[in-house]
């Protein structure tokens, strides 16, 4: 009798059938509720022909070496109290290795309201450092020349205003504004969708948008003028792919604005940039990076008819995610955070922030920033991962996972076009009320435990001891409301009386704002002066919550 | 009422005691028409001409877990910490001897705060419009351009009960179509006397809103110039008393029922519910055990305001 | 599936972000769950001040007022609430709240008269279970 040889595919198949599997709950999907199969095979590669790192969609990355020519930035976010302490940590993380800055700002300043308003009373430095004028700038940077260092600076209603700062700063240090490299994040619309720190209507909010990154692409060319973020989102809740889908839709309303206000494609898409959330779910992370980055160049070639290369080509920097973290057994987040991270890496990220273990209860220690620091450089020098180009570029998962997230990406891309665009949408609720299905969904399944935290909702532990937690000085507030009265005593008051007025009548007007808003800067007017000359003339924006 | 009430006291800390009627606007329609925006610019007219006003908004609860989002105050935000706006968001359900009841009472307390002007408003689920236009002056049914399947689909009676209707969102596309479809709706079945107008409205940019309440202004001169006013008044009066009697009666069987065992146990023999319920009530002295409605000492604003 | 009467007074929760803070994922999160235990929840959204979360308990006749704070200004915030119900004279209404709260300050806090605050990580139905214990009698029915 002839037995026919079994097809291996076949025999697999029967043989995992006949298996046993684990009883403790296999997920059967990702994170964000995309279906998982137990395997993947050449069937699931999709037919198309082999990509190249370097080359247009860029999926494989940007760069056509990449890590191999320079290694992701290791930016971790870092402020708090005030400016003196602030520029301390940067002494310290820049001598342990840190290669970029990022600014992280308090409340008040990211709401633009000065230290001694009566909305800032007990929130004065504690998620980040106080700025209120041009002297706390210049305190921050103090003995750090901007000529060596690229900054990061997390802040978006009053963007313009830091921005302007740090030129002014710059020249104070004899650095011209056209030698100066960073990133302004200056992503109004994700306020709107996610993190509501907005304060302008959305109208008047992009045209400060658009007026920085006009500006900056004549007087500022090395700068990347914003940061279009999907990590806020993701933290506010939503899953992968509405994070993917709603932040290149952002990214797709800047350009509209742009070229609305006059601008060619080439002159400015260069500097937009992308900020993502490197969430827990390993390999939908990976293939959500690859994802944008192919979705980005294709809408960018094919609907905008982007020419220059570099306008295609989608730069984003990563933060492994805080919401992942946890208050239990806080060690654990260390190897969160390196899997994250990983996950970043293996992504092609251009730059990188680690959370530190105790983000979930305070500003991290010395000891918890530089844990979080080594873990990029372990990753960069002892794991290899590096070395190689898009390691995972062929995998039968990560392709066929990123060909779903473009996919579940483009569908989202046509309901918002339905609704009339990002704006609409956002005023019709329609981001906002995704996150917040998205989020309850998440909390439920944790509550029905067909979702594991480890130290939440399994794996316990009674009694923890309590981890030792950074704690803001109380004094350093008194001492900020004191120091934002002496600059306004002491600077010449004719000259900032002069540019506030000059800038409410730009304002009115249709003049490009930041000449007058650095002019104002100079003249030591305070951010939260500014930003009320400016709320004069465009109001403040009242959401319409959805819960 | 109790001095140590906090809604009490928080009415007694805004306002003049004149105890007079004050009008009574009720806003209904289905979910996501803008109503709370639209009153939201109501009262900020309202406030611009100095009347004081109280609005009264009403979400539904889950008819399962009697939870519910109220969620009207939060679109009236730029009222918050004016005295002379008082605003109290109620679940449709739950309340003794029903909404409706809850509502009047509280009417008219708020008078007796001086209120110069109530304004409700309710989702257009289950009955809760029926129940806002058999307590105001005046109703305002709200609609949208977006209707999906067309202002045929609007619910029976809807339109009946509308003094005045608005369309809201008046910049979306097919505004003017619905406009077209409710004049002809209209002009199938007259109101007496009063020709309902159609109004346009964006209540997000405060367009309208004048117009709105001049209409509203006018359905009131001609409440009070043909009788009307005050035959509808007596009648909500009478009904009121109806319904208090039902809710009075309701609860003196409740408690009938908890309090006599014995009772209990013949009517689950008998099944004769109707028998049992004549019973109780023509037999003197069992008088309930619990206040009637409206008098808890305990509850905030005289019990019914929940 | 059987729908019970509801009793008379039901619980009326103010939820809402005072202070500056915009993360408002918990605090949503939190309005539905108790939603869907059977409480009537009001919020009244971001940027509130103590003033107006304890105007609109005293106007909507709230038992319990609940505040989210990620910002750090905790120590300063929830005093002021409880601060604010006293001048009003309505101490009666309980005060609990959750967010980024390290332990020393939450027995700080109790102290000054917040009941109750819940850290990162805790099950919603904790903060049911705490609710319906600490309003036993005015408890809506649920299934």
């Amino acid at each position: 009798m002839k037995v026919r040889a079994r097809d291996a595919k076949e025999a697999w198949k029967e043989d995992f059938e006949a298996s046993l599997e684990r009883d403790d709950g296999i997920e059967t999907s990702t994170i964000s509720g995309i279906p998982l199969k137990p395997l993947y095979t050449t069937e699931d590669l999709p037919p198309r022909p082999e990509e190249f790192p370097g080359q247009f969609p860029y999926t494989r990355g940007i760069h056509p070496g990449g890590y191999r020519g320079r290694l992701w930035t290791m930016r971790q976010f870092s402020g708090f109290a005030t400016a003196e302490e602030t520029n301390r940590r940067y002494k310290y993380l820049l001598a342990n290795g840190q290669t970029g800055l990022s600014v992280a700002f308090d409340m008040p300043t990211l709401m633009g309201q000065d230290s001694d308003a009566p909305t800032s009373r007990g929130e004065i430095g504690h998620c980040g450092v106080a700025i209120d004028s041009l002297a706390d700038m210049e305190a921050l940077f103090d003995g750090i020349p901007l000529t060596d260092i690229t900054t990061s600076m997390t802040i978006n209603s009053p963007a313009a205003i830091l921005l302007c700062m740090y030129i002014a700063v710059a020249e104070e240090q004899g650095v011209p504004a056209s030698r100066l490299g960073g990133t302004l994040q200056n992503d109004i619309l994700k306020e709107f969708i996610a993190q509501k720190e907005f304060i302008f209507p959305p109208a008047a909010s992009m045209r400060l948008v658009v007026d920085s990154i006009e500006y900056c692409a004549k007087e500022v060319p090395q700068w990347n003028t914003i940061s279009i973020s999907g990590y806020h989102i993701r933290e506010a809740g939503s899953t992968a792919v509405q994070e993917l889908a709603f932040t290149l839709a952002d990214g797709m309303a800047y350009v509209d604005a742009c070229l609305e206000r006059g601008m060619r494609i080439d002159d400015f898409a260069p500097r937009l940039s992308f900020f993502f959330d490197a969430h827990i779910d390993f390999f939908e992370e990976i293939a959500k990076f690859r994802a944008a980055r192919r979705i980005w160049a294709r809408w960018m070639r094919e609907r905008y008819g982007a020419q220059d290369e570099r306008s295609l080509k989608l730069r984003f920097h990563t933060q492994t995610a805080g919401v992942s973290l946890t208050a239990q057994q806080p060690e654990l987040n260390i190897a969160r955070t390196a899997i994250e991270a990983l996950a970043a890496v293996l992504g092609g990220t251009q730059s990188l922030h680690t959370n530190a273990m105790d983000e979930v209860l305070a500003l991290p220690t010395d000891k918890s920033a530089r844990i979080a620091l080594r873990t990029q450089q372990l990753l960069a020098f002892e794991s290899g991962v590096a070395n190689t180009i898009d390691p995972l570029g062929g995998s039968y998962f990560v392709e066929a996972l990123t060909d779903e997230m473009e996919r579940q990406a483009e569908t989202y891309f046509k309901r918002i076009a339905d609704l009339g665009g990002v704006i609409p949408a956002i005023e019709a609720s329609f981001f906002q009320k995704e996150i917040a299905d998205s989020a309850f969904r998440y909390q439920q399944e944790l509550e029905q435990k067909s979702r594991i935290m480890i130290g939440v909702n399994d794996f316990k532990v009674d009694d923890e001891p309590p981890i030792e937690i950074l704690r803001i000085d109380p004094k350093l507030e008194s001492e900020q409301v004191a120091r934002v009265r002496e600059v306004r005593r002491k600077r010449d008051q004719a000259r900032c009386s002069n540019a506030l007025t000059g800038l409410h009548k730009a304002a009115v007007g249709t003049d490009n704002l930041m000449p007058y808003i650095l002019e104002a800067v100079r003249a030591y007017a305070t951010e939260g002066e500014i930003m009320n000359t400016l709320i004069e003339v465009f109001g403040i924006y009242t959401e319409q919550a959805v819960v | 009422m109790e001095g140590r009430d906090p809604a009490v006291r928080s009415l007694e800390q805004s306002l003049r005691k004149e105890g007079r009627a004050p009008g009574v606007v009720g806003f209904t329609g289905a979910p996501g028409t803008g109503k709370s925006t639209l009153v939201d610019g109501v009262v900020a007219l309202l406030r611009k001409r100095e009347s004081s006003v109280a609005v009264l908004a009403t979400d539904p609860n889950s008819p399962f877990t009697g939870g519910a989002i109220l969620g009207d105050r939060i679109r009236m935000q730029r009222h918050a910490l004016d005295p002379k706006v008082f605003i109290r968001s109620m679940g449709a359900r739950g309340h003794l001897g029903g909404l409706s009841l809850a509502t009047r009472q509280a009417i008219r307390l708020l008078g007796a705060f001086g209120f110069d002007e109530v304004i409700l408003e309710t989702v257009g689920v289950g009955q809760s419009e029926l129940e806002v236009a058999a307590v105001a002056d005046t109703t305002v049914v709200v609609l949208t351009p977006n209707l999906g399947d067309g202002v045929q689909m609007i619910k029976a009676g809807i339109l009946e009960i509308a003094d005045i209707l608005v369309v809201n969102k008046a910049d979306l596309d097919g505004h003017a179509r619905v406009v077209t479809e409710l004049r002809s709706m209209l002009s199938l079945a007259p109101k007496s006397g009063w020709k309902p107008p159609i109004l346009a409205t964006v209540a997000a940019k405060q367009e309208g809103v004048e117009g709105l309440w001049e209409a509203v202004l006018a359905h009131r001169h001609h409440l009070e110039s043909s009788g009307q006013g005050r035959h509808l008044a007596e009648q909500r009066l009478k009904d009121e008393t109806a319904e208090a009697a039902a809710e009075i009666a309701r609860d003196r069987v409740r408690h009938a029922l908890v309090d006599d065992p014995a009772l209990a146990a013949r009517l689950l023999a008998e099944g004769a519910p109707y028998r049992t319920a004549e019973e109780i009530l023509n037999s003197p002295g069992k008088l309930s055990s619990s206040p009637p409605p409206g008098l808890r000492p305990t509850s905030p604003a005289g019990g019914e305001v929940n | 599936m059987v729908v019970r009467p509801t009793l008379v007074r039901p619980v009326r929760i103010i939820v809402a972000k005072v202070g500056l803070d915009g993360h408002d994922r918990g605090v949503k999160v939190v309005a539905r769950a108790l939603r869907d235990a059977g409480y009537e929840v009001i919020y009244t959204g971001l940027r509130q001040t103590p003033e107006m979360v304890v105007d609109a308990a005293l106007q909507e006749d709230a038992q319990v007022i609940g505040l989210s704070i990620h910002s750090g200004a905790h120590m300063t915030l929830f005093p002021a609430v409880v601060q604010e119900l006293k001048r009003r004279k309505a101490t009666d209404i309980v005060v609990f709240g959750g967010g980024i709260i390290p332990d020393d300050d939450i027995a700080a806090l109790n102290k000054q008269g917040v009941e109750k605050l819940f850290t990162p990580g805790t099950p919603l139905q904790d903060i049911v279970d705490w609710l319906r214990k600490r309003f036993p009698e005015e408890s809506r029915q649920t299934n």
